[in-house]
C-alpha cells in the first residue's frame, strides 16, 4: 500500500482522460485504500510550483462544481487542479462504456460515489443491434467493489443488466441507495427481488423502458419493514401485479417519497388509497385510469389530487377516458410535466385538459389527439419548452393520419419558448418547417420523423433540404438534430455550414452522395455523435472524418456503402479508435461493412467481443 | 432437473407421440435453425428490405413503446381447438419469446405437434419464422397452429 503513488506519465489526453499505461493502472489498483489521503503537494516528486493556497482549499472550491464538462476543463488547467479535481469528485459520467475502461477510472478518480453509464449504440433501442453485443456491467462492478466500497449511486442506460449483477450490486456495496435503469436488458424481476431485500439505505429504484423478464411482482414484498429511505419508485414498465398491501404500507412508512410511478395493474381506488399516505408527492405516474364498475366516478374520486399540493409531473394514465380525466384537473394547474404518450386522447380530450394546465413546460402526446389537439397545445400552453409527439400507429398507414405539418405551425405560434422538439407525422412541408423556425428560433433540440422513408415536400414534391436550411440557418443554438424526409447532399451542406454547436445528428434514408456526409465531418465543429443508417455515403465519407473521429465519442453506420477495406484503413491509421463490424447474420458479402461502429477509447481494444463483432 | 442420468427420463410424463423423446430436441433445433437462431434480430433485414418500405427499427419508436403502446391482437386458432384465441404479436421480444407463449396459450408445454403458421397481407400461409421479428409482426393477419402429423409432414 503506498500512500505517495507515483504519478503515472502523461502520455496523451482524449477529451482529459488521461491514457495511463496498463500495468500502472494494475499497480495502483492493486493499492488501492478507500480511505488513502491525498499526498501532500509538499511532498510529491515532481510539484513544479508552489501553490498559491493549499490543496485542501482548492479541492473544496472544486467540490463544489458538479458538471462534467466543467471538471474536465479544470483538470486540464495544470497538474495541481488536475489532482484536486480527481480527488474532489464524487460522480463520474462514462457516456460510452468502452471508451474507457473501469481500472483506468479507479485508478483516476478515488474517491467516487455515484456512477452513471452509458452502453450500447442508440440504434439498439430500434433492434439494429444484435442481442449478446456486449455492455455488461459486471466487468464494471467487479472492479468497484474494491474501488468504491461505498458507492451509493449507479446510472445505466443501454446496459446489460443480470440478475448476478443485480444481486453483486446488492450485496457487496453496503451503502448502496439509488439505482436507475433505462433501456437495460438481461435481468429479470428476481434481480429486482435482491435490490429490495438487501440495499438497507435504498433512497431510489427507477427501472424504465427495460428488455426486463418480468417473472412476478413477488420483488416489491422483499422491501424489509425497516424500510423508510425511499424517495423515488418507478416500476411502471413491469406488467405483473405487486401485493397492493406490501405497496400501501411502504409508501406509508417511507415519508421523503417524492416520485411514485406505479404500473398498470394499479386500479383508480387503489392510487387514492396510496396517495392519501403521501401527499408530498412531486411525481406521479398513475396506473389505469379507468374503473371497470362506474358507480359515481367523479365524485368518488374528485378530492383524490386535492392534497398533493408539490405534485409537478403527472404520467401514466394508462386508458384514460373522458369519464375519469377531469379527476386530475385539481392537480393539473401546477403541472410542470404531463406525459399523456400512453394514453390515446382525442382532441376534445385533451383540448378539455390542457385547459387547466397554464404551466406547462413539457408535455409527451400520443398522436391520436391530431392537429385539432396540437392547436388545444398552442393557446393553452405559452410556457411550453418541450414537445414529444409519438405515433400511436407507426406501421399502419391506413388506420389514422395522425398529426401534420399544420399541428406543429399551430404549436409553434402559441409556444414561442420551444426548445425540444420530437415530432412524428406522414407529411411535412417546406414552409412549414419555416415557418416553425421563425416562430422557435431557440431550438435545442430538433427531432422530425416524417414516417415514410424518403418523403418528399407533399405539396410541392420538393426534396425537404429547404426545412432543415431554415431550421438550421435561424437556431443557431441547435445542439441535437435529426432529419428525415428527401434529402439531398444540399441539407448537408447547410448542417455543416451553419450548424456551429451541433453535437448530436440523426441521418435514415437521406443525402445522394459521399458529400453530404463529408460536409458534416468538415463543418459541425462540436459534432461528437453521428449516427446514420440507410445512407448512400461510402468509404471516401467516412474516411474524410480521420481527423474529426478522435474529438467524437461515436460514429455508426449501418446500411451504407461502407468497405471492409476502408474501415480497415481507418483503424490502422488511427489506433487510438476501436472500428467495430457487426458482421451480417447471412455473411452474404465479406467485403462490404453493413454495420459499423467506430468510437475513441483509451481502453483499447475490447476484450469481451462476440464472434460477431469484428474489431479490426 | 436432476433426475438426469438415473434412466428415469422414461417415467417421465409428457404429452406427445411415444417415441418422440430424443426428437423432440431434434425438431426444436430444427425450428430454431429456421428461426435462425434465437430471436431475430433483423441484422439481415435492413439492407433487403431498403427498397420495400418495410424497414427495421423503422420508424424509429423504441421496443419498450412498441411493446406498450401498440396493440396488435390476431387470431389463433389450434387444429381440433373448439375455439379461437387471440394474441397481441406487439408484446414479445421475439420469435423465441413469441412461440413460447402461443404454446402456454393452448397449455401445449413442449410439445412438438404444433408448428405455428401465419397468414400475411397478401393471403399466403407462411412458416412462422422466415423474416426478421419486426417484419412479422407487422405482416402479421392471423395465425393457426397447424398439426403434424407422425411422419413429420403436416395434416391438411
Amino acid at each position: 500500500m503506498d500512500p505517495n503513488p507515483k504519478r503515472p506519465k502523461t502520455v496523451d489526453r482524449v477529451d482529459s482522460v488521461e491514457v495511463v499505461n496498463s500495468s500502472e493502472s494494475t499497480q495502483l489498483l492493486c493499492s488501492i485504500d478507500p480511505n488513502r489521503k491525498r499526498a501532500k503537494t509538499v511532498d510529491r516528486v515532481d510539484s513544479a510550483e508552489s501553490t498559491q493556497f493549499p490543496d485542501e482549499v482548492l479541492e473544496r472550491v472544486l467540490s463544489l462544481i458538479d458538471s462534467h464538462k466543467d471538471r474536465s476543463s479544470v483538470s486540464l488547467v495544470c497538474k495541481d487542479w488536475y489532482n484536486a479535481e480527481r480527488w474532489s469528485r464524487r460522480h463520474v459520467f462514462i457516456g460510452n462504456c468502452y471508451s474507457v475502461s473501469p481500472e483506468i477510472v479507479a485508478a483516476r478518480f478515488p474517491r467516487i460515489r455515484s456512477v452513471t453509464i452509458k452502453g450500447k449504440p442508440r440504434f439498439s433501442d430500434f433492434n439494429l443491434v444484435p442481442e449478446d453485443w456486449g455492455a455488461d456491467i459486471y466487468p464494471w462492478l467487479s472492479v468497484f467493489a474494491l474501488a468504491y466500497p461505498f458507492l451509493e449511486e449507479l446510472r445505466l442506460k443501454r446496459m446489460a443488466v443480470s440478475d448476478e449483477s443485480l444481486e453483486f450490486l446488492a450485496t457487496k456495496f453496503c451503502n448502496f441507495k439509488a439505482l436507475s435503469l433505462l433501456s437495460c436488458d438481461g435481468f429479470s424481476t428476481d434481480g429486482l427481488k435482491a435490490i429490495a431485500t438487501h440495499c438497507k439505505n435504498l433512497t431510489e429504484l427507477d427501472i424504465q423502458e427495460n428488455g426486463i423478464d418480468d417473472l412476478g411482482g413477488h420483488w416489491l414484498s422483499c422491501f424489509p419493514e425497516t424500510l423508510t429511505s425511499l424517495e423515488v419508485l418507478n416500476f411502471a414498465s413491469l406488467n405483473s401485479e405487486v401485493s397492493f398491501d406490501a405497496l400501501e404500507k411502504l409508501v406509508s412508512r417511507c415519508k421523503s417519497l417524492k416520485v411514485l410511478k406505479v404500473n398498470r395493474n394499479i386500479s383508480l381506488d387503489q392510487l387514492q388509497k396510496l396517495l392519501s399516505h403521501c401527499p408530498q408527492l412531486m411525481e406521479l405516474g398513475t396506473g389505469a385510469f379507468t374503473q371497470e364498475l362506474i358507480s359515481g366516478p367523479v365524485t368518488e374520486f374528485k378530492n383524490m389530487f386535492s392534497n398533493c399540493r408539490n405534485l409537478i409531473t403527472l404520467s401514466g394514465l394508462w386508458d384514460a377516458t373522458p369519464l375519469y380525466l377531469p379527476v386530475i384537473y385539481p392537480a393539473c394547474a401546477r403541472l410542470t410535466f404531463l406525459n399523456l404518450s400512453y394514453a390515446t386522447l382525442r382532441s376534445d380530450e385533451l383540448a378539455n385538459l390542457l385547459s387547466h394546465c397554464k404551466s406547462l413546460r413539457r408535455l409527451w402526446l400520443l398522436d391520436t389527439v391530431g392537429d385539432k389537439g396540437l392547436e388545444a397545445v398552442g393557446s393553452c400552453c405559452p410556457f411550453l419548452e418541450e414537445l414529444r409527439v409519438f405515433p400511436a400507429h407507426p406501421f399502419d398507414q391506413q388506420i389514422f393520419l395522425g398529426v401534420t405539418e399544420s399541428g406543429f405551425v399551430s404549436v409553434s405560434r402559441g409556444c414561442p419558448r420551444l426548445r425540444y422538439v420530437l415530432y412524428f407525422c406522414r407529411q411535412m412541408t417546406n414552409a412549414a418547417v419555416a415557418a416553425i423556425a421563425k416562430n422557435c428560433p431557440d431550438f435545442t433540440h430538433f427531432r422530425l420523423c416524417i414516417m415514410n422513408p424518403g418523403q418528399p415536400d407533399y405539396l410541392t414534391k420538393e426534396p425537404m433540404d429547404e426545412a432543415f436550411g431554415s431550421i438550421v440557418k435561424t437556431c443557431t443554438k441547435l445542439q441535437r438534430l435529426a432529419i428525415s424526409g428527401l434529402l439531398t447532399d444540399r441539407t448537408f451542406e447547410y448542417i455543416g455550414k451553419y450548424s456551429k454547436n451541433l453535437e448530436t445528428l440523426s441521418v435514415a434514408f437521406a443525402g445522394s452522395s459521399d458529400l453530404g456526409m463529408e460536409y458534416v465531418l468538415q463543418g459541425c465543429p462540436k459534432l461528437r455523435k453521428l449516427e446514420i443508417r440507410d445512407c448512400p455515403f461510402g468509404n471516401a465519407a467516412l474516411l474524410s472524418g480521420l481527423t474529426k473521429y478522435e474529438s467524437m465519442r461515436s460514429l455508426w453506420m449501418s446500411a451504407c456503402n461502407v468497405s471492409m477495406n476502408a474501415c480497415r484503413a481507418l483503424a490502422k491509421e488511427k489506433p487510438r479508435l476501436n472500428v467495430e463490424v457487426i458482421r451480417d447474420e447471412d455473411g452474404a458479402d465479406d467485403s462490404q461493412a453493413h454495420k459499423v461502429y467506430v468510437y475513441r477509447t483509451v481502453a483499447g481494444p475490447r476484450r469481451d467481443a462476440p464472434p460477431f463483432v469484428l474489431t479490426l | 432437473m436432476g433426475t438426469e442420468g438415473l434412466g428415469l427420463e422414461i417415467t417421465e410424463l409428457r404429452l406427445g407421440l411415444p417415441g418422440c423423446g430424443d426428437e423432440r430436441k431434434e425438431k426444436k433445433r430444427v425450428f430454431l435453425d429456421i428461426l435462425g437462431g434465437d430471436s431475430g434480430d433483423g441484422a439481415g433485414g435492413d439492407v433487403k428490405n431498403r427498397n420495400i418500405g418495410v424497414a427495421v427499427g423503422w420508424p424509429p419508436v423504441c421496443s419498450y413503446r412498441k411493446r406498450t403502446i401498440i396493440k396488435m391482437y390476431v387470431k389463433v386458432s389450434m387444429d381440433g381447438a373448439p375455439f379461437l384465441r387471440k394474441i397481441d404479436v406487439n408484446g414479445y421480444k421475439g420469435y423465441s419469446d413469441f412461440v413460447r407463449a402461443l404454446e402456454n396459450l393452448f397449455g401445449l408445454g413442449d410439445e412438438c405437434e404444433y408448428i405455428p403458421i401465419y397468414e400475411d397481407k397478401d393471403g399466403d400461409w407462411m412458416l412462422v419464422g422466415d423474416v426478421p421479428w419486426e417484419t412479422f409482426i407487422e405482416t402479421c393477419k392471423r395465425l393457426r397452429m397447424k398439426k403434424r402429423v407422425s411422419d413429420g409432414g403436416f395434416q391438411t
